[in-house]
């Protein structure tokens, strides 16, 4: 029983770092990037192969997933996704669709089709026993990594000059611009870090979720789930969606596996017949 | 009337471009090889695909006099593209036979068009029993997932083991392999305490995993489509079932020679049934793995690259016993019976069911000079397809 909330508690963490970018640039800058998974797989690449084809450890491999993810989202936001922030969203969701397309055919290309797979450092495998509690190392990592990267976002987005400037540029970009804030390089910097992000959620998944070229397209459902699930109000709407599907994903599979990945939707509908603006929505404001 | 003679003229005229083509058919027989290149089954495609090629390699591409071509088709293993492949290459490209098929619903996607236009269908690599129901024109040479699973069940039952909880992937070979363990096994007096069947594409077999921890039985019963066979085993081992007291079987996919070199030790002395290890000790296997990794660096031959090969070797056959004719219903006919000695042993196709009647080997994983390979310890010859129940 405890082991199976632990297992789901894990599994959110990493939908959480996967997903929390797409909750900004969706929620907070009302720009609908299916594209997401791109940076995720991109990042979960950039640890496979430093991994197994240069023999980086594991840990060393992890901030050069979020660094390589992370330019490519500058860059692609600088050059492509900035011509289409005043864009109606089906021109936003045409285009990023298209872009999942190329990159799926580029990464089947480049590296090939097969699944890649990852070993973990000894340290970081085998199960504790901590009492009824019965978990894997692993899992109990990605927990504890995952806890202080959304603690990090938190305190970024809520405490700090730039979050606060984040926000004023999302909620008014003209006023923002008028107070001298440059709306331009804030959307720039924190579309880099959401891709960051995801790029380090695809490396930290790796072993749990595999990395293949479909991998944006397999997880898209599970990103957009998690942000609309999660409401747009910041990062604690998401984070609590993630942990709650990620438990209800696995328990679901566990209690009931007839049901199997059946679940997810399941507690999606049922939230968002509660509440359909998501957990933590934004006031009417 | 004036008109009538034009349409003629023209029809006439139009029909000659091909009657040339016609001409130029007669001496090449195309076949029509559709598989996953790329997608999830990308690794069944190109395991099938260097088969085939090193097949033509050897035997040369003339067979009864006819010069033969093969058409590469990547379906990217989705059945309705499947589908529409094969009727292009009925339709336009004229093949007098169709293989491949990585999948059973693509196998089963053909089944109508080759009844319907009398095409031999040849299923290298699918492995629901049901397939060869489906048209009297789809022959076999890969296996049927309870004719390599029973035998795992009578080992099972041999060997101590008295409850079983068995996990497949939810779709048909693995509900196949389930019923026929299943049947099998509860039949020699076992005990089958779980049923788990994990969605198709999904890599998180973590709750299934734990579940079966939690049951504790003696064994666990394994079956996944090739290629997903690493990634199942990984989590299999962070789960550690083995120290838990429960012993891992699985039918030969799962401990694939395309994934083996690459799952880690922890794979060490697992049992599994199946009809082809690349370490098969005959001379014929040695002499095609031998060359199979020569013109292959890097990739050591499975057996779906074992169904290949053996598929090219029954057209070639068929064609030379009806010397060179392409009619679908005789060459069908032709392979009914053929029997040979394939690199996985002495086979035989069944005449009644056109499935292939093959030894099954029981196999434990073991390293030889440092590379994991399945060896096999002890084998049931002549093994027909059962049933989908297992007996």
């Amino acid at each position: 029983m405890l082991t199976i909330l632990f297992d789901g508690v894990a599994y959110g963490m990493v939908l959480f770092v996967l997903a929390c970018g797409l909750s900004v640039t969706l929620g907070l800058m009302n720009f609908v990037n299916l594209a997401h998974g791109v940076f995720a797989m991109v990042g979960g690449y950039v640890t496979v192969l430093l991994m197994n084809d240069y023999g980086v450890p594991f840990l060393a491999t992890l901030p050069l997933a979020f660094i390589v993810a992370a330019a490519l989202g500058a860059v692609l936001e600088r050059t492509l996704y900035v011509h289409l922030y005043d864009r109606s969203p089906l021109d936003q969701v045409l285009f990023t669709i298209g872009l999942v397309f190329m990159a799926v055919a580029a990464a089947d290309y480049v590296i090939g089709s097969q699944q890649q797979l990852i070993y973990l450092p000894p340290m970081l495998s085998g199960r504790l026993h901590l009492g009824a509690l019965d978990i894997g190392v692993y899992r109990l990592f990605l927990i504890v990594v995952c806890a202080v990267l959304v603690a990090i976002l938190h305190y970024i987005v809520t405490r700090t000059r730039f979050g606060s400037r984040l926000r004023a540029a999302v909620d008014d970009p003209r006023v923002a611009r008028g107070l001298g804030i440059n709306v331009n390089a804030i959307f720039a910097l924190t579309f880099a870090m959401g891709s960051g992000l995801a790029g380090l959620g695809g490396a930290l998944g790796a072993d749990i979720l595999g990395i293949d070229p479909t991998f944006p397209l397999k997880y898209m459902i599970y990103f957009l789930i998690v942000v609309t699930v999660g409401g747009t109000s910041g990062m604690m709407g998401p984070f609590v969606a993630a942990i709650l599907l990620g438990v209800a994903d696995v328990a679901g599979k566990y209690y009931v596996p007839e049901l199997g990945a059946f679940m997810i939707y399941g507690v999606m509908i049922a939230v968002l017949i509660l509440r359909p603006q998501g957990l933590f929505a934004r006031g009417n404001a | 009337m004036h008109r009538r003679t034009m349409l003629k003229g023209l029809g006439a005229v139009a029909s000659l471009p091909l009657l040339g083509s016609a001409a130029h058919a007669e001496d090449t027989v195309k076949i029509g090889l559709i598989l996953p290149m790329t997608g999830q089954s990308a690794s069944t495609g190109k395991q099938i695909d260097a088969a085939v090629k090193l097949f033509m390699a050897q035997n040369g591409d003339s067979v009864a006099g006819k010069k033969v071509q093969v058409i590469l088709k990547d379906d990217t293993g989705v059945a309705d593209v499947t589908k529409r492949l094969a009727q292009e290459l009925i339709v336009n490209d004229k093949v007098a036979v169709l293989a491949g098929f990585g999948l059973t619903p693509l196998a089963l996607a053909v089944a109508p068009l080759a009844t319907q236009a009398k095409v031999p269908e040849i299923v290298m690599a699918a492995a629901t029993t049901i397939i060869t129901q489906k048209s009297p024109y789809i022959v076999r040479t890969s296996c049927t997932l309870p004719q390599t699973t029973v035998p795992l069940a009578d080992w099972a039952a041999k060997n101590g083991i008295k409850t079983v909880v068995t996990l497949v992937s939810d779709y048909g070979p693995g509900i196949d392999a389930a019923k026929a363990f299943k049947g099998r096994f509860t039949k020699a007096g076992g005990k089958i305490t779980g049923e788990l069947t994990a969605p198709l594409r999904n890599p998180e077999f973590a709750p299934f995993l734990q579940k079966v921890r939690d049951l504790k039985p003696d064994a666990l019963f394994l079956f996944v489509p090739s290629g997903q066979g690493a990634a199942l085993m990984k989590q299999v081992a962070e789960r550690e079932l083995t120290k838990a007291g429960i012993k891992v079987i699985a039918t030969g996919d799962v401990t694939d020679d395309d994934q083996l070199p690459d799952m880690g030790d922890s794979v060490l002395g697992m049992v599994t049934t199946h009809f082809y290890s690349a370490a098969h000790p005959s001379p014929e296997n040695k002499a095609f793995v031998a060359a199979f990794e020569k013109a292959n660096p890097k990739m050591r031959p499975n057996f779906m690259a074992v169904g290949g090969y053996d598929g090219m070797h029954l057209i070639y056959e068929a064609l030379k016993k009806t010397g060179g004719k392409t009619d679908g219903t005789a060459l069908v006919d032709a392979m009914k019976g053929a029997s040979w000695t394939s690199v996985r042993g002495p086979v035989k196709i069944d005449p009644a069911t056109r499935e292939i009647i093959q030894t099954v080997y029981v196999r434990k994983v073991e390293k030889v000079d440092g590379q994991l390979y399945n060896i096999e310890f002890d084998k049931i010859p002549d093994v027909v397809p059962p049933s989908p129940d297992g007996n």
